[in-house]
């Protein structure tokens, strides 16, 4: 903002009747040209009329019995009483906090990896780096249609041909397993775009840091711990939040899969709540959709204070 | 300095260098590990290939990495009629043209009035007010705009662009407005000068410099769009009207065991990208690795 105010005091300076085009301290009561707000208002208006009234009404409609259509009546909070008790709700919180944890962990330390990697000394790194990009252009239902096949009849014929009983069922009708095939497909589909914030983090570290510290003797496993991880601890907190909230609101890949079961052992939060538009429980699921909501924003807040301060400038 | 000093320098050089080409080498064990990481995203691809060229009898065997035997292209056309590919095609096309254009549209005019205004506490309230969308996940809006969109008539492809590009909104002004923050002021106090509006400064100086976040902004909101299940299969009420991937969920009950057309759908729905994606590559890379290292 330094040479926004010298700019603008040259042009007082001149004594040019011209406005400012950001306001300054001396003008700081002046008003604003109405081009800007031309400018502002359209997607505040937009915004305001496909995203915030929404979210206004169902927030709402989470403190009555509404179904959709129709009458309704006050319940205050019983909604959300209910969904403390409700096995369904508790479930799919427990599947849906425990899957986006565990896929965060391994799709980072998978995309770190590959990424440092990438940055040695290898032959073919571009034409490697093109392939391990190539899942994020694809479509996560369709992925995870040709995952499905499979899991569900490549990989039993393969176990059965090897002998290798526990694995001769398809996993995705696995109660205890389904879970497993979901992880995989995520973090296939999300590794790319952490990879890419990584080799951008690894690019900016200057190599000069590793020779000085390979000259004091440091091991590589010790580079990585001291030098690697602590300058690129930024992009790590980036991906790691960014990635917790996309997890969280997981639905293609898991329709693709085990569309939500065996049971309901893999249904997710996203899926409970879409639900409620052919359940009749309309109000009930704006009321998951809200207690969602705040359990989303209190995660990230969560993690970007936890890790707060743990960025390493050179 | 004497000669023999010259020499020692110089054979200290050669060594120097020697040690330096030592250290050049390729690592050949750690490539090869790459490439064999690399076979976890090309095998699934290879099966989607090749199942798409098998015969129905062939596909059902599990056997999933054998190569077609006979090599049998007529699933294209089944594939082509049954998710009537040109249809489903032009629809993901037009949602996700919706979305990248009122995405660039909104976000680079709205950033670019709060960065020059950023002094004034409305524009900066504007900015935390479009951010909070970042934190807001679709499912949590999703059954009240499921029925304002139905109440709008706005429960078809259009509504789904629409809703895509709120849903680009916010990681689009965040973008944009770190980017313009770098472009120096200097620029338009001269055409100011001159007498040009604010419009006339936005349309013939900041335009032509937003080039690489528009490519940014356009690529995420481009796949964002094109690769969305859940949002057009809840939005869009005509199922003729529906994407590209939503048609894909017709091989999950009707035509449970003809995995040969299923897979050569999943080809067809694939390629576009893909092939996009293979000769623009450099400029996908360096586009999404902007937008995560501006963010």
């Amino acid at each position: 903002m330094t040479t926004t105010r010298v700019t603008s005091t040259s042009v007082e300076g001149t004594r040019t009747p011209i406005p400012s085009p950001t306001g300054t301290r001396k003008r700081k009561r002046s008003r604003v040209e109405l081009t800007y707000y031309l400018f502002l208002i359209p997607s505040l208006l937009v915004f305001t009329a496909f995203v915030v009234v929404p979210a206004v009404i169902g927030i709402f409609y989470s403190f009555t019995d509404y179904v959709g259509y129709g009458d309704w009546s006050f319940l205050g909070l019983r909604n959300y009483q209910a969904l403390f008790t409700d096995p369904t709700i508790l479930g799919s919180y427990g599947f849906t906090l425990g899957f986006a944890v565990v896929t965060v962990i391994v799709a980072q330390v998978i995309a770190l990896a590959l990424a440092i990697g990438l940055s040695r000394r290898i032959r073919f790194a571009i034409p490697l780096r093109g392939i391990f990009v190539i899942p994020m252009v694809i479509s996560g239902i369709v992925v995870a249609y040709v995952f499905n096949y499979l899991f569900s009849n490549s990989l039993p014929a393969l176990a059965t041909s090897v002998g290798f009983t526990p694995l001769e069922q398809s996993i995705l009708g696995d109660p205890n397993l389904a879970w497993i095939s979901i992880v995989i497909v995520s973090a296939w589909q999300t590794i790319p775009g952490a990879l890419l914030v990584y080799t951008a983090g690894l690019a900016a570290i200057p190599g000069d840091v590793y020779e000085a510290s390979s000259l004091d003797g440091a091991s590589t496993w010790k580079q990585f711990t001291s030098i690697t991880v602590p300058l690129i601890a930024g992009f790590i907190v980036i991906n790691t939040v960014l990635g917790i909230k996309g997890y969280l609101g997981a639905y293609d890949v898991i329709v693709g899969l085990t569309g939500g079961g065996p049971g309901n052992a893999t249904s997710s939060v996203a899926m409970t709540i879409f639900g409620g538009f052919t359940g009749g429980d309309y109000a009930y699921q704006m009321a998951n959709a809200t207690v969602f909501f705040i359990v989303t924003v209190l995660i990230s807040i969560i993690q970007l204070v936890a890790t707060r301060g743990r960025t390493v400038r050179l | 300095m004497t000669a023999l000093d010259v020499k020692y320098d110089e054979a200290v050089t050669i060594e120097k260098s020697r040690r330096r080409r030592r250290l050049d080498r390729t690592n050949w064990p750690l490539t090869i590990l790459l490439i064999l990481a690399s076979l976890t995203v090309l095998a699934p691809l290879y099966v989607t290939l090749s199942m798409a060229f098998k015969t129905s009898a062939q596909s059902v065997d599990g056997n999933a990495f054998a190569l077609p035997a006979p090599f049998n292209p007529q699933s294209f056309a089944q594939a082509w009629q049954l998710t009537n590919f040109p249809v489903s095609f032009s629809i993901s096309l037009a949602v996700a043209a919706i979305t990248v254009l009122l995405t660039l549209f909104l976000s680079s005019l709205a950033a670019y009035a709060i960065v020059r205004n950023w002094t004034k506490r409305v524009f900066r309230w504007s900015l935390i007010y479009l951010l909070a969308a970042l934190f807001l996940p679709f499912p949590v809006v999703a059954l009240p705009q499921i029925q304002l969109t139905a109440l709008t008539g706005l429960d078809n492809p259009v509504g789904v662009g629409i809703l895509h590009a709120m849903f680009q909104l916010s990681f689009s002004v965040l973008l944009y407005s770190a980017y313009l923050r770098s472009i120096p002021i200097e620029l338009e106090e001269s055409a100011r000068i001159d007498g040009a509006s604010t419009w006339q400064v936005f349309r013939r100086i900041i335009l032509p410099l937003l080039g690489p976040m528009n490519a940014t902004v356009g690529i995420f909101a481009f796949l964002a769009s094109w690769n969305d299940f859940m949002m057009p299969s809840l939005i869009t009420a005509n199922p003729a009207l529906q994407t590209l991937p939503v048609v894909q969920n017709i091989f999950q009950s009707q035509f449970g065991t003809n995995y040969n057309v299923a897979f050569a759908s999943y080809l067809l729905a694939m390629a576009p990208t893909i092939i996009v994606y293979l000769f623009a590559q450099r400029w996908v890379i360096s586009g999404v690795t902007q937008g995560a290292v501006k963010s």
